[in-house]
Order: structure tokens, then C-alpha cells, then sequence
């Protein structure tokens, strides 16, 4: 243990604590902007710096360890002043614009300024002017950008990616697309993590709630609204209900009184990607197609870019099932136009997504007898959703839970899971299990693919199950670069398994790029207990049981992997692989 | 009523030459990779606020260049943009009365001319190139990437050993290095910045002597493969041990009786000490490595026979034969290559100078070596025939300096014309050619002939240090590829159409220094390991100590002392002494620890393992 005092209190703290950690323990939270905790501890933003008895320069707090005696003061007159110096030195080169900022009321930068009581900057205003291309789904505004870096660490340490990198050197210093590349042209796989850790508005997604609004108002669209499982594990936090009161039924109130005409939520069509995923794992792993390498699942588009720029020879190993997002839009468009008796061309199909990647997926084609456009028209995220309840100024608290629309209502607690990582590998098996075994599995009979914690095990987790004498193995993993490095084991032979789940963001959907910010807190793992909470309480807990599902097969669809199911259900991913997203240019 | 006054410096006056001062030294210890753009207008605004305001083109041209190039930087500029610069600065150095004006339109000029592709990406694509490319200034002068700051950060703690560990992961010639090294690490070391670089050559001796005799970690179990090294210079012995931790059994076939190649017979043994060089090498030989002497390639072996026998075959022969001057009587008795000169004095074959004039022709390191060992052999009198200036000598600094401490005579813009030889065929003296120093071209002086008549210098002895060359007949004839004296390798070390050989050191990179070899020595070890289908990481699990966080107050840098010279050119003992422990503490203190303030802490950061 090391003994030191920090601000007058004498503290003892393990040994190699840093200063902010030690600070933190004993009840002091000592102000930061660039830190975030195990990836960006470079101590470029000053603002943690702490005064340490008998030495004339300040030290980082972030960065520096607690030694045996040290008297340190974190807010003593001279710490005051420069850092208050400090901030008003960030925000001359900021964009002070707060009111139309993507991140008011929810950035660092101007919560750090607002604490200092800076009412006034001393100093001339600088801004750097970069272009960015306004209709790609991840946005820059470089006069925002407070170059903390934490989005190049994010990028090349969490999602092994780096997208992002340093520009220019000295006074000129920036970030920007690395490899001289412009956004449209990288390798980036939309994730959006690089935006939930910004601390300021400097990354954010495209604003798209302006054209869900034109489409309410056109009185030639009908507006079809699908909501993702995970968006409901988190849209509370940013509006301000408890866990318990955050319902999906809440949300599809909200939608109906801002004048969506029909609302869904998505787990019916996670059910419906199990019907054809479950089954498609099933035939090929009897046929024997996965003894070298595994099938993927395919639900994540952030997964599927990434694996499309860096491992375009195992693309071929997808599940060729398209996402819950896609399926819901191909459903609507058809079967559900069919059920209302309007022409696709009258459907206007919006999802609500804990995602930003599901913006770039939504122009997947999709082409059905006269029929050529998007399954799915526009994609807004948890974030913009509630920004859109804000506008349309519902109060939360008159929200009442409302059912999802018929005929496509029904949904189940496997369909739920969906949103955490692991959760689409769960659903799957208990399937698939039905679907060999003729009878269901216990529920729970797979939840040793569930993780254990915040990227514990690097985000992986694996397991073997028996069906009768067939084994098949599992492994289950989240985060970019944890995936990288579970694809490098695969490939090298290390690793061997028959279906493997990627899901792009470290916990999941749940940890989406799209969800609510909470800078410097990880809450993948908690909204991920709420999805298997919700699971649990489920009547119906797997996917082949749902009535609906089984009824739109039986007038619709036939059965899984049949013709029909094939042309709306699934992708060609080689084939889209140039149309898939705005500015994918085709990789080599 | 007084008609003059004496001029007394303003305090101001003071201060800003003490600021020039901290400027040059900055200037010293930039950090490569910098925007050249962007520094051209740092420089411009320098120099535009050096103008004395009386010339038109000076005081506005400079002003307005300053402007296009800021408008470059900005996005804001188009191609005339470079075409208006490009005759602004033209007219300018054409117009201006005097050098402030027209040296700064030359810099400008110079820059748009020798990089003006960066000029033309900061305009179409409103991007810059460049990106800061120096995390830690020292290991990335280091070739062989030796983790400086962690070292120093150990002998700081007075954890000697543990240092000396951290080094071999990437440089097995601790001590050697410490003795020789020409430390490219210093040369852009931050702490310039405060004061002066830290002695990081000085702290690895510390390291190596402080430390005693530490073991070599255990290798990697056996792969069974073979590796044969033809040459047991640096790079030979380097490779060999590395290749050993990982494993692979290799052999080294040295062509004379003992092993380190010029570190042996090239340096004199008062500037590296012969039982000092044996600590490096038994801690190599430790691992395993087998060595058969007296063995020469190309005559008493062919590398057809080794690829045969071996799995891979490692050529790092070095740089052992001499350049001739082309002048008559060079094969007359007496005169000698410098090679040759110190090998035998390596072999402890002495010559007697005792009451003997020699000359020594050549201004480099090797120069050095072989005046001083003149002097040390009793020689009466001992000269450098140079055909340039002193500061013209690619000689280290220090080396020249000792050698003019030892009695040396520099006799210098004087070029060899002929030898004069007796009639035993034995020389007797030189005739040199008066050079007087003439203009600058690629950025030396060059020299051209007084015209008054050659000198002539007596001599007993001359010994010629104008270079080294490789004898690469052998390799030529095996198929090697060869090129302008060199063997010509891909950037790692290998041959396109001879898979399993490998070369490095000097024999591929010609001439070059210790720390050179061993860096070229990490490549082909790895690479020879990849090619046997391994892939072992070498690293070093010694923990480094978290930075100190005391101010840093300046404080003059501890260089290493020396033994008198009058007493030391009676012996061949090492002429250099090391720190104290007290010197040591406060010179490892100096380090600003790069590695954990500033760029190094974000990227580039610590490589632990390669």
C-alpha cells in the first residue's frame, strides 16, 4: 500500500494507483476530457492536472501513480487556474455553438467549462474548417473536435480498425481518415464507437429524423415503424424514465402519437432470422460445409463490413440470412403491403436502431415482382428516437405501454436476447436444437454463451453443447478487434468451431454506436442483464413457437430457406458487397 | 566632452542571446517528420522579423511569401498560388540588397522546388503527408530500436542488471556499445531542449560496468534447425545469439583466431578494451553458439558446401580489406593499409616505431585509430595527411580531439600527389599538394589546388585510411548478387533467387557502424526464423520503472573524463573513464523520459517485443 494525502485527507491505496484512480477511492473526482480509462491515457488535454507539494509544474493525474507521501492538492488556487487557462484555451479552438450541437446537454467538454463558471474566452477563436461528406452515416465536424484522440485509441485498440489517425504535425496537428483516405474510401465498419466515446460533438451520426418527419406528414406514405430489442434497454437513460418504466410498448405509443401509422418491434423478425438462420446452420453443418471453418451469423452490418474490407475470403462463410432490420423491411413491403391491400411503393419503412451501421445497411437492395427499392427506408438511432419524442414535446410520463401492430406482433424472449452479445448464438440454438431434436430444448439450455461481464474474456465466449451424440462447438464474441483475433485463431487452426456470433460493439446491440452516451462508462453488460431479464419473463421463449411467425410461413413464406424466403430473406453478401452502403467503394 | 562610449550589452540584449542559444538548440533536437511546409513558414516569420526594413523586396517580399504559404496551409491556395511564390522568391533573392533578404527567398525557393509534392497535396487534397515520426527521439535514432528510456529509467534505480537485460533484447554488445558506440541517439535528444543531450552512451557503460557479469536468458527449446554464419563481426555474433534464444543451432565460422571481427581487430583495445569486448561475446557464446576458427570462406569452405549442411546460411563477412590511393609506390615497403595496421596490432603483432616518423593518410575514425596506435608503438613523430579542413574530417569530434591531445600533427588541405620510395623499395616520404578550400557543393567544401608547389613530408611509415572494401569474389562466383563492391540484398536480408541465405552488416551495407550491424543482425534473425517456419518473439520481461516527477531544473550534462594524455600514450589501456555512481544518478536523472511525457506515451510508445 502507498500512503498519501490528496487534498488534506491522508489516504493509503494499492500500489501503481494512479493519482485520478487514488483521488476517485477516497470520494475526489478529479476533472478530464482525453482520459478514458485502459485506452486513451496520454494525457493531452490537461485539464486532470493535480499540484504536487514542492514541485513547481502540475502533473496529470490520469497518468502519473500515487508514490509513498506525496501531498497532492487537486483544486488548490494554482490547479484552479490553470485549468480553468486550459479549458478557455480548448474552447478557442471549439465551436461554442452548444444549441445546435448533437451532444448539448450531454458533452464533457461543455460540462468541464459549465463546472469552471467560464462565462467569457480571453482568447481569439480558431476554428480548423475540414470537409466531410454530410450524407455518410458517421459524421466529423473538425470544428468541434478537441483532438483527444480518444476516437483514433477507440478505433485502433477496442475495434483494431484505425480509421482514425493524426494529420498534419505541429500547431496543425489533427485527426482524420487514416492512410490519406477519405471516409467513403477507408475500411471504417460504422460501429460507431468512435462516436459514444467522443467526448464532445465532434463525431456524431447523420441526422435522419428530418425525412421520418417529411414522411409522416406526406399523406401518401404509409409510415411502418420497426423497433430494435436493444433500443429499449437504453432509451430510459436519455429520457429520463427508470429501467422498470422504459417499456417497448412506451415507445410504440410515443411513435403512434407522433404519427407513425403502423408499429412493430423488431424481435418479430429476430424470430423470423432464427426460423432461417437456425435452419440454414442446421443443413449445413449436416451436410458437413462447416468442418473447416464455422458458419457466421450475419445480423450485425458492422460485422459484415468488417469482415467484407478485412477477411473478404471468409465472407462466403455468412449466414446467408439477411438482419432482423432487413427481413422486418422485406416483410412489410410484401407481405404486410399484401395484408393492407397498398403497392410497396406506398410503404415507407423506418427503424429504430441502437445502431449507426444499420444506416449504411438500409440501402441494401431489395427487388420484389414490380417492386425495386430499399426493404428498409430510414434508420434513426435510440439517440435520435428520443430526440424526436423531445420534439414532438410528448412528456414521458403520459406514455402508456401500446401493443405492436398485427399481424406481425408477436414476439419472443429469444427474439428479445437479440440485442446482447451472445444472444442471437442462444436463439439460435434453441432452434435448432427443435429442429434436429424434434422437441424444444429448456430454455435456458444454452446460456453458457452468455457473457460474463464487460469484455471479460476479450469478448469472447465459447462453448460445446451436445445433441445427442453430435457435437457442435460455439463461440460467441463482441468488439472488432477481439474478433480479429478470434478470426486470426480460426484461421490459424488454433480455434475450430461450427457457428460463431459476431457482434461488432464490445457487449452487443446494447452497446451499439446509436445508444445513449454516457462518457466513460461502459453499460453494454447491464442493458444486456435487462434483455435476459426480459427473456426470462417471457411466455414464449423461442422463435419457432411464435404464432405470428408460424402463420406468415404458413400464408406467405411456405417454410424457411424456401424460394420465396430466399429472394426476400436472404443476401447474396458478394453480390451487394459494392451497392452495400453509401460510398462503399468496392474493396480489392 | 567625451567623443566615444564603451558599448555595454542592454539586459535585454543578454537575455535574447540566451534565447538564440535555446533556439539553436531546438533547432538541433527537432523532431523529424515535421511538416515542411509548415516550418518554411515558421522559418520565414524568423526571418522576416530579421530584416533591417530599408530593402523593398526584404521587408514586403518576405511578408507577402509568408502569406501565400500560409494560404497553402490554410486550403485557401491553387496551383498559381505555387507559380506566384515560386517568382516572388526568385525576384526576391535577385533583388535584395543584402543576405537577410535573399538567403530567405533561397530557403523558400529550395523548399518549393525540393518538396513541392507536399506543396501540391496541401492544395489539391488540403492535407498534409506528413505525420509526426518520433515518438521517443532516442530509440527511433537508435537502429537497433535499444529501449533507451526504460534503461536509463533501471540505472536510475541502481537496477544495473536488469539494464543491461533490457539492451540485450535488442543489442547483445552492451558493453561495447558502451565503450564504442557512436550514439545516433543523442544527436536529437529532447533534453537539448532544456540544456544539452543526455550522455546515454556514457549511462550503457554504466550499465555494463556497474552490472557485473549477467546471463543471457534461456533459449527457446530446440527446433532441430541449423544456421551457419560465415563471420563473427557484430552482425555475425548478433544474429548468432538472437537465432540461438530462439532455438536454432548455429555455428560461426570465423577466418581468424578469435571472434568480433573489427570490434577485435579494427578498434584499438584502449578504446574498447579486449576483456571488456570477451564480457559481450562470452555472454553471447553462453547461449551456445558453436564457433569454428580459422576457418576462411571461399577457401577453406564454399557457402555451396554450407547450404548444404545448414538450413540457412547467414553471410555477414564484414568490410576487411582496404582502398588503394592509385598512386605509384603504394606496394613499396612500409607503406600499409590501415586495415592491416591495426589487424596486426590486434594479433598482437606489434610493430616497432620506436623513433619512427609516420604519416597517416585519411580523415575518418579509422585514421584516428591508426595515429594514436602509431603513437602508442613509440613512434617519434605521427601525422594526418588530409586534403581537407579539420571540420571537414568525418572523425567523431572526440577522436580528433584525442588524438591532437596525444601529440598528433594535423596536416591538413594537403593531398597525396606521389610516394617516394628509396632504392630498397622502402618509402621514404610523400609529396602532397597544396589545397586551399573552395565553394560549397552538396553541402561540403570542396578544395581545389593552390597551385604553389608540393610538399614534401618524410616519412618511415605510411599508413593509408581512406576506407574499407568487402572481397566478394567468393559470393559472386556462388551466385550472390554483388553490386558496386556490396552484396546486395532485399530490405530483409535475403536473396529473391537464393532462398535460405541471408546477408547483413557490413558486407551488405557497406562500411558502417557497430550498431548498424546489429540492428541489420535483428532483421535476418527474424527473418531467418520465419524462414525456418518459426515465428519466436524475443522480449524482456524486466519491468520499467514509472518516471520520476520532479521538475526539470537544467543541468549541465556529465561527460566522461579521460586519463592523461601523456600517461596513456605509454599503454594500450583504456583511455576513457567511467561516471561515478553520484555522476550516474544525476545524469540518468537528466532523462526526460520521453517514453511516458509527450507523443511517445500515445503512439509508438514501448516496443516490447519484436
Amino acid at each position: 500500500m502507498v500512503n498519501l494525502t490528496i487534498d488534506g485527507k491522508q489516504i493509503s491505496v494499492k500500489e501503481n494507483t494512479t493519482i485520478m484512480d487514488a483521488a476517485d477511492q477516497n470520494g475526489i473526482s478529479i476533472p478530464s476530457l482525453c482520459y478514458l480509462k485502459g485506452i486513451n491515457e496520454i494525457a493531452a488535454c490537461r485539464v486532470c492536472v493535480v499540484e504536487l507539494e514542492g514541485k513547481e509544474k502540475l502533473l496529470t493525474a490520469c497518468n502519473n501513480v500515487a508514490e509513498e507521501g506525496m501531498v497532492i492538492y487537486t483544486n488548490s488556487p494554482k490547479v484552479r487556474k490553470h485549468r480553468r487557462n486550459t479549458v478557455e484555451l480548448l474552447l478557442s479552438q471549439h465551436d461554442c455553438m452548444c444549441v445546435t450541437c448533437p451532444r448539448s446537454g450531454n458533452c464533457s467538454l461543455q460540462k468541464v467549462a459549465n463546472d469552471l463558471d467560464i462565462l467569457d474566452i480571453p482568447f481569439r477563436q480558431v476554428l480548423e474548417h475540414q470537409k466531410w461528406n454530410k450524407e455518410f452515416p458517421l459524421i466529423r465536424n473538425s470544428e468541434k473536435c478537441i483532438k483527444c484522440m480518444r476516437c483514433i485509441q477507440v478505433c485502433d485498440k477496442v475495434q483494431g480498425l484505425n480509421i482514425w489517425d493524426l494529420e498534419g504535425t505541429g500547431s496543425r496537428t489533427t485527426v482524420n481518415v487514416s492512410g490519406h483516405k477519405t471516409i467513403e474510401e477507408s475500411a471504417c465498419s460504422l460501429c460507431g464507437q468512435c462516436i459514444t466515446h467522443c467526448p464532445t460533438g465532434a463525431l456524431s451520426e447523420r441526422s435522419d429524423t428530418g425525412k421520418v418527419w417529411k414522411a409522416i406528414a406526406d399523406p401518401d406514405k404509409i409510415v411502418v415503424v420497426q423497433v430494435a430489442p436493444a433500443v429499449r434497454a437504453a432509451w430510459g437513460e436519455q429520457i429520463g424514465l427508470p429501467l422498470e418504466e422504459a417499456t417497448i410498448g412506451k415507445i410504440m405509443d410515443a411513435l403512434k402519437r407522433m404519427g407513425a401509422d403502423y408499429v412493430f418491434d423488431t424481435v418479430f423478425s429476430a424470430d423470423l432470422t432464427i426460423m432461417e438462420e437456425a435452419q440454414e446452420f442446421v443443413e449445413r453443418f449436416t451436410r458437413g460445409e462447416l468442418k473447416d471453418r464455422p458458419m457466421f451469423t450475419s445480423c450485425c452490418p458492422g460485422w459484415v463490413r468488417f469482415i467484407k474490407s478485412q477477411y473478404p475470403h471468409l465472407v462466403k462463410y455468412l449466414s446467408t440470412a439477411k438482419s432482423p432490420q432487413q427481413m422486418f423491411g422485406a416483410a412489410m413491403k410484401t407481405y404486410f403491403a399484401q395484408k393492407i391491400g397498398v403497392s410497396p411503393e406506398k410503404i415507407f419503412a423506418v427503424s429504430v436502431m441502437p445502431c449507426t451501421a444499420k444506416k449504411a445497411e438500409c440501402e441494401m437492395e431489395l427487388f420484389y415482382e414490380e417492386y425495386a427499392g430499399h426493404d428498409v427506408d430510414v434508420v434513426v438511432t435510440t439517440r435520435e428516437l428520443v430526440k424526436m419524442i423531445r420534439s414532438a414535446h410528448i412528456r414521458p410520463e403520459t406514455l402508456k405501454d401500446v401493443e405492436s401492430d398485427r399481424p406481425m406482433q408477436e414476439g419472443t424472449g429469444a427474439g428479445v436476447i437479440f440485442g446482447a452479445t451472445g444472444g442471437v448464438m442462444e436463439a439460435a440454438l434453441r432452434t435448432a436444437y427443435a429442429i434436429i431434436k424434434k422437441e424444444n430444448p429448456p430454455a435456458d439450455a444454452f446460456k453458457d454463451v452468455r457473457s460474463k461481464g464487460f469484455n471479460e474474456n476479450n469478448g469472447v465466449q465459447e462453448a460445446d453443447f451436445m445433441v445427442d451424440d453430435i457435437k457442435v462447438r460455439t463461440a460467441v464474441v463482441s468488439g472488432l478487434g477481439n474478433t480479429r483475433a478470434l478470426l486470426k485463431k480460426i484461421e490459424s487452426g488454433e480455434a475450430q468451431y461450427d457457428f460463431v456470433e459476431v457482434m461488432a460493439c464490445p457487449g452487443g446491440c446494447v452497446g451499439g454506436g446509436g445508444q445513449p452516451i454516457h462518457d466513460g462508462e461502459e453499460l453494454a453488460f447491464e442493458r444486456g442483464k435487462n434483455l435476459y431479464d426480459l427473456d426470462e419473463k417471457m411466455q414464449i421463449r423461442h422463435s419457432h413457437e411464435n404464432p405470428d411467425i408460424q402463420k406468415m410461413y404458413e400464408e406467405y413464406f411456405e417454410k424457411p430457406v424456401s424460394h420465396k424466403a430466399h429472394l426476400l430473406l436472404h443476401t447474396d453478401h458478394l453480390d451487394s458487397m459494392s451497392k452495400y452502403g453509401t460510398g462503399y467503394t468496392k474493396l480489392k | 566632452m567625451s567623443r566615444l562610449e564603451i558599448d555595454s550589452p542592454s539586459r535585454a540584449d543578454i537575455v535574447i542571446e540566451g534565447l538564440y542559444k535555446d533556439l539553436e538548440r531546438r533547432i538541433e533536437s527537432s523532431p523529424p517528420g515535421l511538416c515542411p511546409v509548415d516550418m518554411a513558414r515558421a522559418f520565414l516569420e524568423l526571418c522576416h522579423a530579421q530584416t533591417c526594413g530599408k530593402c523593398v523586396p526584404c521587408r514586403i517580399g518576405l511578408g507577402q511569401l509568408n502569406h501565400l504559404i500560409t494560404d497553402v496551409l490554410d486550403g485557401k491556395a491553387t496551383m498559381e498560388t505555387l507559380e506566384v511564390m515560386e517568382e516572388t522568391a526568385v525576384s526576391i533573392m535577385e533583388t535584395a540588397d543584402c543576405a537577410i533578404g535573399y538567403e530567405a527567398a533561397n530557403m523558400v525557393y529550395k523548399g518549393l522546388i525540393g518538396y513541392r509534392d507536399d506543396y501540391v497535396e496541401h492544395i489539391e487534397r488540403g492535407r498534409c503527408i506528413c505525420t509526426y515520426s518520433q515518438p521517443v527521439p532516442c530509440v527511433s535514432l537508435c537502429p537497433a530500436r535499444v529501449d533507451i528510456p526504460g534503461y536509463i529509467a533501471l540505472i536510475l534505480e541502481g537496477r544495473y542488471a536488469d539494464a543491461v537485460r533490457l539492451i540485450r533484447k535488442d543489442n547483445p554488445f552492451p558493453t561495447t556499445c558502451g565503450f564504442i558506440c557512436e550514439h545516433p541517439c543523442e544527436a536529437r535528444c529532447r533534453r537539448n531542449m532544456v540544456d544539452d543531450s543526455v550522455n546515454i552512451r556514457g549511462l550503457k557503460r554504466v550499465a555494463a560496468d556497474f552490472a557485473g557479469e549477467v546471463d543471457p536468458p534461456a533459449c527457446a527449446k530446440s527446433t532441430g534447425k541449423k544456421v551457419a554464419v560465415l563471420g563473427g563481426g557484430p552482425c555475425g555474433l548478433s544474429a548468432a545469439y538472437y537465432l540461438q534464444l530462439m532455438g536454432h543451432q548455429t555455428t560461426v565460422y570465423e577466418m581468424l583466431p578469435k571472434l568480433g571481427g573489427m570490434l577485435r581487430y579494427g578498434i584499438p583495445n584502449y578504446r574498447l578494451p579486449k576483456d571488456r569486448l570477451d564480457d559481450d561475446i562470452n555472454s553471447i557464446l553462453k547461449t551456445g553458439v558453436e564457433v569454428k576458427y580459422n576457418v576462411k570462406v571461399g577457401k577453406d569452405v564454399t557457402i555451396q558446401d554450407l547450404q548444404k549442411e545448414y538450413d540457412a546460411v547467414l553471410i555477414s563477412v564484414g568490410a576487411s580489406t582496404d582502398k588503394k590511393l592509385g598512386l605509384p609506390g603504394e606496394d613499396a615497403e612500409g607503406v600499409l593499409p590501415a586495415v592491416e595496421f591495426l589487424r596486426n596490432v590486434g594479433m598482437n603483432e606489434n610493430m616497432d616505431l620506436s623513433g619512427k616518423e609516420v604519416a597517416v593518410i585519411g580523415g575518418g575514425n579509422v585514421s584516428m585509430d591508426a595515429v594514436r596506435t602509431a603513437k602508442r608503438l613509440g613512434a617519434k613523430k605521427v601525422s594526418i595527411v588530409y586534403r581537407r579542413r579539420v571540420a571537414d574530417m568525418t572523425a567523431l569530434y572526440e577522436e580528433i580531439e584525442g588524438a591532437v591531445a596525444e601529440g598528433i600533427e594535423l596536416q591538413t588541405l594537403k593531398a597525396p600527389a606521389s610516394i617516394d620510395v628509396d632504392e630498397n623499395n622502402h618509402v621514404r616520404g610523400i609529396y602532397v599538394t597544396p589545397q586551399m578550400v573552395s565553394a560549397i557543393k552538396d553541402g561540403r567544401a570542396s578544395i581545389r589546388p593552390t597551385g604553389e608547389e608540393d610538399i614534401y613530408i618524410p616519412c618511415d611509415a605510411l599508413i593509408i585510411a581512406i576506407g574499407q572494401s568487402i572481397e566478394t569474389k567468393h559470393f559472386e562466383d556462388a551466385g550472390v548478387p554483388v553490386s558496386r563492391g556490396k552484396i546486395k540484398t532485399t530490405s530483409t536480408g535475403a536473396f529473391e533467387d537464393m532462398p535460405g541465405v541471408f546477408a547483413g552488416g557490413d558486407s551488405a551495407s557497406g562500411p558502417a557502424t557497430v550498431i548498424k550491424a546489429i540492428a541489420a543482425a535483428k532483421v535476418v534473425a527474424a527473418n531467418i526464423d520465419e524462414y525456418l517456419g518459426y515465428h519466436h518473439i524475443i522480449t524482456c520481461d524486466v519491468e520499467i520503472p514509472e518516471p520520476n516527477l520532479d521538475d526539470r531544473d537544467p543541468c549541465g550534462r556529465v561527460n566522461l573524463t579521460e586519463r592523461e594524455a601523456c600517461e596513456r600514450v605509454c599503454d594500450f589501456e583504456g583511455v576513457e573513464n567511467c561516471m561515478t555512481k553520484k555522476e550516474a544518478d544525476q545524469e540518468a536523472g537528466r532523462c526526460l523520459r520521453c517514453d511516458h511525457f509527450g507523443y511517445g506515451i500515445f503512439k509508438g510508445g514501448r516496443e516490447k517485443l519484436w
